[in-house]
């Protein structure tokens, strides 16, 4: 009996068994279950979180980075570069040409392929004037290494150096020139080549003194060629959308804008002079032509210290207002259009560097805008990196904007009271964000590099890809020169500001407050 | 395992419980990483100042190195997660999640003398959480419990069928 009982029951309690294995097997599919509902859960409550937000502020139809479309249609364009030195490398670069060295060891890190995507402009590059051998040499390598950019095939053509910029501007064949000289050049080299013929693009400042300003801004005026100051700063997709944000009144009214520069390092306060290991940099009377390079300034005697540091005085430059105040204004005139300011107010001092300098190292200047409601600060140190960003301060929020953008509600906002209160809006972080995002890292290596890169002044995202900003920036100009159409840093814009920084530079160095006659357009 | 019929319930339920809490956090970290379109490891590595350091900037400059270390290491989470919840292969994800997470920890070891620029969400002398949960993974893998509770039991059943043919 209990022999048959133990048969008849076998099978089933094998089956059983079995059953239960399985299920056991299974055990994890309940788990996995409950995770895909939680993460669906998560994504729909970010989701809804997000959009309920971005409705809310109308920013649902914030225009997404356009497609570049093609700038090299038409005529292959010559253009002349005046001033090769490190910033003339990075505008060859934008240009599509780049030295022979530096794309073999790109190709080796795998650097290289954005840059290799970047659009083909049609462009040579047929002249090179530099007064120092060495950057001239450079600049003629880069230029005949030609258009390695976007499938581009080589033009053919040859490359002269030029002993002096005038040689350069007087050769028809040259259609545009790039002027990338030290600053005291720019506003003598742009008035000549413009009634030359040429068109202009030249890096900021666009002057070291009020005369100049006037000079170059009706020689420009009175010609019809394509001007562009190199500014770069709004060929950033962040930046486009940071014009979205101020049309949209995201930020209520806007009364403080703090604008500042931060460094602390040899390098960022214009000490250039030496190489890596402490060595003086190449360079002597035998391979600089030193009357030339000083132009029209008072004849003082050669020093590897004035050539390289040549920042540092003001018969050359207005220090951090040329060099990066000039950068910050650009960036808040293209935002809002606050043009010239009624008044200025600048202090500061050699704090730090104790060098035979006269540029201040140190640095605060108040522009007011009355009509406007509004102040522009800058605030400037040589001796501290801490980064304070660049904000701008509405009632109801405040909005910073660099590489990346971002938007903090007030605490006290009327418009986003209620939503506040509501938790909707956090305001002990910002409502909203819009980075570029980087799926690529390229090499930023020196501590200059990447205080450009916070401030979005060297590459944006565009559908995925990392674009160069100056590039884009000279695109814009090469476009205009085609197709005609304004450049976006044209010579109204230049204007305005040279004539802040001339009143910032003036206040300073006179000790006092100063104010701008709208009807006599002059600094009094 | 021969020996996996000597765990006591209360054993078994904890090993289990444990797999699924390991299994579900490192799935959700590979998820939000393919969810989020711009993530990239380079943030997290260029914090590596301990014995990671060199390889990890190797990586950083190169940017193809950069992408395959990126799509590893978020689909390998996510293998490793659905292993550890599923009980599929679950000795070689235990091990594998384990080698994964050591590697996180030396990249961001709180070692005495080396500070990081991300914020870590606790207080760490040398162990971190990180730590742990590697090797609590190893114990998981020490401890196996894929072939009682999970889809291993049903390869052991298929490989035992076959070695008794």
């Amino acid at each position: 009996m209990a022999k048959d009982k133990g048969q008849t029951q076998q099978p089933e309690e094998k089956n059983s068994q079995s059953r239960r294995t399985m299920l056991k097997a299974l055990a994890g599919i309940p788990v996995l279950g409950v995770f895909a509902y939680e993460l669906m859960e998560k994504r729909s409550y970010d989701q809804l979180k997000k959009t309920r937000l971005i409705k809310e502020l109308g920013l649902d139809d914030i225009p997404a980075p356009t497609k570049i479309t093609n700038a090299g249609k038409g005529d292959l364009l010559r253009i002349g570069v005046i001033g090769f030195g490190n910033r003339a490398v990075n505008l060859a670069k934008g240009l599509g040409f780049m030295h022979p060295d530096n794309i073999k060891e790109g190709r080796k890190n795998g650097s290289l392929d954005d840059w290799l995507a970047q659009e083909n402009l049609n462009v040579a590059i047929t002249g090179v004037c530099d007064v120092f051998d060495l950057h001239a040499e450079n600049g003629l390598a880069i230029a005949r290494n030609e258009a390695q950019t976007g499938g581009a095939k080589p033009s053919g053509l040859p490359v002269k150096r030029y002993r002096t910029y005038q040689e350069l501007l007087q050769d028809d064949s040259i259609d545009a020139v790039v002027i990338a000289t030290p600053d005291h050049h720019h506003s003598r080299i742009t008035v000549d080549a413009v009634e030359a013929g040429k068109h202009v693009y030249c890096e900021k400042s666009i002057c070291v003194t009020e005369d100049e300003l006037y000079r170059v801004y009706d020689a420009v005026k009175n010609s019809d060629r394509v001007f562009q100051l190199g500014h770069q700063i709004t060929q950033n997709v962040v930046f486009q959308q940071a014009k979205e944000v101020i049309k949209k009144d995201i930020l209520g009214k806007i009364t403080l804008i703090e604008t500042t520069t931060n460094r602390n390092t040899a390098s960022g306060a214009w000490i250039r002079h030496l190489d890596a290991n402490g060595n003086p940099k190449p360079g002597s009377l035998k391979t600089i032509d030193w009357a030339q390079w000083l132009g029209d300034r008072p004849k003082v005697p050669f020093t590897i210290d004035r050539y390289y540091n040549w920042t540092k005085f003001f018969a050359y430059d207005t220090g951090m207002l040329g060099q990066l105040f000039s950068h910050e204004y650009d960036a808040v005139n293209q935002l809002l259009r606050i043009g010239i300011p009624k008044s200025v107010v600048a202090s500061g001092g050699i704090y730090y560097w104790k060098d035979n300098r006269e540029i201040p190292d140190l640095l605060q200047a108040v522009f007011e805008y009355p009509e406007r409601d509004l102040t522009l600060l800058y605030s400037a140190s040589l001796a501290n990196s801490r980064q304070r960003g660049r904000v701008f301060m509405g009632h109801d929020a405040s909005m910073e904007l660099g590489g990346s953008l971002s938007i903090t509600a007030d605490f006290d906002s009327t418009r986003y009271k209620k939503k506040i209160e509501e938790g909707v809006i956090d305001t002990n972080s910002p409502m909203i964000t819009v980075s570029p995002g980087s799926g690529k890292i390229d090499a930023v290596t020196s501590a200059t590099e990447k205080y450009y890169a916070s401030r979005g002044l060297t590459s944006t995202m565009i559908n995925g890809r990392r674009v160069d900003v100056t590039h884009l920036h000279l695109r814009e100009w090469i476009n205009c020169i085609r197709n005609g159409g304004e450049t976006s840093a044209n010579i109204e814009r230049a204007f305005e500001e040279g004539a802040t920084i001339m009143m910032a530079n003036k206040s300073y160095r006179e000790k006092r407050r100063v104010e701008w006659d709208p009807v006599l357009r002059k600094i009094v | 395992m021969r020996n996996n019929k000597t765990y006591t319930t209360v054993q078994l339920v904890t090993l289990v419980a444990l797999r699924f809490l390991i299994g579900w956090h490192l799935l959700y970290e590979g998820f939000s990483k393919l969810l989020s379109p711009n993530w990239t490891s380079a943030g997290f590595l260029k914090e590596s100042q301990w014995i990671m350091a060199g390889f990890s900037q190797w990586v950083i400059s190169n940017s193809g190195v950069l992408n395959v270390v990126d799509f590893l290491n978020t689909w390998g989470l996510i293998a490793i997660g659905v292993g550890l919840i599923m009980g599929l292969c679950t000795r070689t994800a235990a091990i594998a999640g384990a080698l994964l997470l050591f590697m996180y920890y030396l990249n961001n070891a709180p070692i005495i003398g080396i500070e990081y620029s991300i914020p870590s969400e606790g207080d760490y002398l040398i162990i971190s959480k990180t730590l742990i949960e590697a090797v609590a993974l190893f114990a998981l893998a020490v401890f196996p419990t894929g072939s009682i509770i999970g889809l291993d039991a049903i390869i052991t059943r298929i490989k035992g069928k076959k070695d008794i043919k």
